[in-house]
């Protein structure tokens, strides 16, 4: 099995951190993973991406130009990334500022309000991980414990008191997440 | 699996040094490698093996801070990007002109000048073929993953050590920023001066005694017939070099038709090209030099019997091609594909390229 992912969105939106707890979590069941950030003045103000790879056998190019799954968070990256997204692949976006919605037939489209949604629970920084419940709901690809244990190992101990609080949120977005 | 972590690049690097035993660490920060000098700070590893770390004033003055650990018999290390190591040139070619063993560290970017902070593969003339002024050699390592950020650290120092010479790690900032699962090296501890004198004390100026000459690290010999004959010297080091250090990986490449030759970050593009041209039926294999000097001159030979054409990949206008048609002396059609500036090669470019410029052109 090997997934190949791209999340794109703005810098300070937790795309960078998603990508990583991802990462860990494969590591965690035994996985080969990459983590390949943009980085720079990409990032400054503007929009941050990161691809993300999980693979069970030694992964090749960290660069890609086709992803299984592309998650988009701002008009920015849908302009640049809608057609990402291998034929029969999976995109999943936040609607919120979107105002050129995905047109293509030939890929499976979810959306998950998750700003919104995080507005709700009262605490933004739980965005990315109600986008992470959302992609964990479309594609088990990791096991929850899994990502638990990955968020243990990727967030400074002195923040673990908010794993209950990540955990809340990945439900959320499990729940949440519907076909567009 | 506790055992894995997953680390950038750079990060290992600097993780790496503090557990191969490196003594100090001399640098300034420069995009795409500053997590390196970040990662050492943070670390604080004088605390725990008595390291130095020390941020210079300058490019040039962290070269030379180099030059006198490594004098000294010490296991020192520096590194920065391309404009960076464009400014330790001098120092670099001291070190190998007064046989000083160290580990320089570029995380390569696209040049000429400041150009870019985004990753590229344009300072491979530099790298091997001189960069500072007269006839000498790098010993030069090109990671082409994170877990071979933190083993080439080691392999970097063994080598330089064994050889007498300045080792340099060739990376670029995709490797450098990527983060990858890493097993990190055991500790080993710092040598003790009773080590250094014990294995460097030949050469190096720590531990003159009474009755030991003293040692002088200098390129300084202004006797021509002396110069020629210490120029004589490091060349028959750099052609054992040669006969014993290469090291190189070939991959898919028992019934390839066609290969491609690249290293680093190129090398791994050229993987997942062979993925997307083999389900297109193009039988491609990959042979990716670990050592670019020395240069696996002779493996390239005998794959250059076997294949009917070779696409040399680099994110640049063309410079390790050279080698590679040096190598295959004109057996089959060699051509360069490259993107540069920055940017950065996708597998999909990399497979039409091998349609248009070898299988059709």
């Amino acid at each position: 099995m090997t997934e190949e992912i791209i999340i794109a969105g703005f810098g300070g939106q937790g795309v960078l951190s998603m990508g990583k707890i991802l990462a860990y979590s494969g590591i965690m069941q035994d996985q080969e993973v990459a983590w390949m950030p943009s980085y720079g003045p990409e990032m400054r103000g503007g929009t941050a991406n990161v691809t993300v790879i999980l693979s069970d056998n030694r992964i090749s190019s960290p660069v890609l130009q086709e992803f299984d799954t592309v998650i988009i968070l701002n008009q920015q990256s849908m302009d640049k990334f809608e057609k990402a997204v291998k034929p029969g692949g999976v995109l999943i976006y936040d609607p919120n500022g979107i105002v050129r919605h995905p047109k293509r037939k030939d890929i499976t489209i979810y959306k998950v309000e998750a700003a919104e949604e995080a507005t709700r629970m009262q605490s933004a920084k739980t965005f990315n991980m109600i986008v992470l419940g959302a992609y964990l709901k479309v594609r088990p690809i990791v096991k929850m414990e899994n990502v638990i244990k990955g968020l243990e190992k990727s967030l400074p101990e002195r923040h673990h008191h908010l794993i209950p609080l990540n955990k809340q949120a990945i439900d959320r977005g499990m729940e949440i997440v519907k076909e567009a | 699996m506790a055992e894995y972590k997953l680390m950038k690049g750079n990060e290992v690097i600097a993780e790496a040094a503090i557990r191969c035993g490196c003594d100090a660490y001399f640098g300034y920060p420069i995009t795409p490698q500053s997590e390196i000098l970040e990662t050492l700070t943070l670390r604080q590893p004088w605390l725990e093996t008595g390291m130095v770390v020390l941020q210079a004033e300058s490019e040039v003055a962290a070269i030379n801070m180099v030059y006198g650990g490594a004098a000294c018999g010490k296991k020192v290390m520096t590194s920065s990007s391309s404009p960076g190591i464009s400014l330790k040139q001098e120092g670099i070619t001291y070190l190998a002109g007064a046989e000083l063993p160290c580990l320089v560290v570029n995380v390569v970017r696209g040049g000429p000048g400041l150009g870019t902070i985004q990753p590229a593969q344009s300072d491979y003339f530099q790298s091997v073929k001189g960069g500072g002024h007269g006839d000498y050699k790098l010993i030069v390592l090109a990671p082409a993953s994170v877990q071979e950020m933190n083993d080439f650290v080691d392999l970097g120092f063994e080598l330089a050590f064994k050889y007498r010479n300045p080792a340099l790690i060739l990376s670029d900032g995709v490797i450098g920023q990527m983060m990858e699962k890493v097993k990190l090296s055991p500790v080993k501890p710092r040598w003790t001066n009773e080590e250094v004198i014990k294995l460097n004390g030949s050469w190096a100026t720590t531990g003159k005694t009474a009755d030991r000459p003293r040692n002088v690290a200098t390129s300084l010999e202004l006797d021509s017939a002396r110069q020629e004959q210490f120029n004589h010297k490091l060349q028959a080091k750099y052609k054992e070099i040669q006969e014993k250090e290469v090291r190189f990986e070939k991959i898919a490449c028992d019934d390839a038709e066609y290969l491609f030759v690249a290293y680093g970050s190129s090398s791994r593009i050229c993987q997942k090209a062979i993925d997307l041209a083999r389900e297109k039926g193009i039988k491609v294999g990959l042979l990716r030099p670990i050592t670019l000097f020395p240069y696996p001159t002779k493996a390239i030979q005998e794959m250059a019997e076997k294949v009917k054409g070779i696409l040399a990949v680099e994110m640049s206008a063309g410079q390790m091609v050279e080698d590679v048609r040096l190598a295959v002396n004109g057996k089959v059609k060699v051509e360069h594909f490259g993107r540069f500036g920055g940017m950065i090669p996708s597998p999909n470019e990399v497979v039409k390229a091998l349609e248009d410029l070898i299988i059709k052109g």
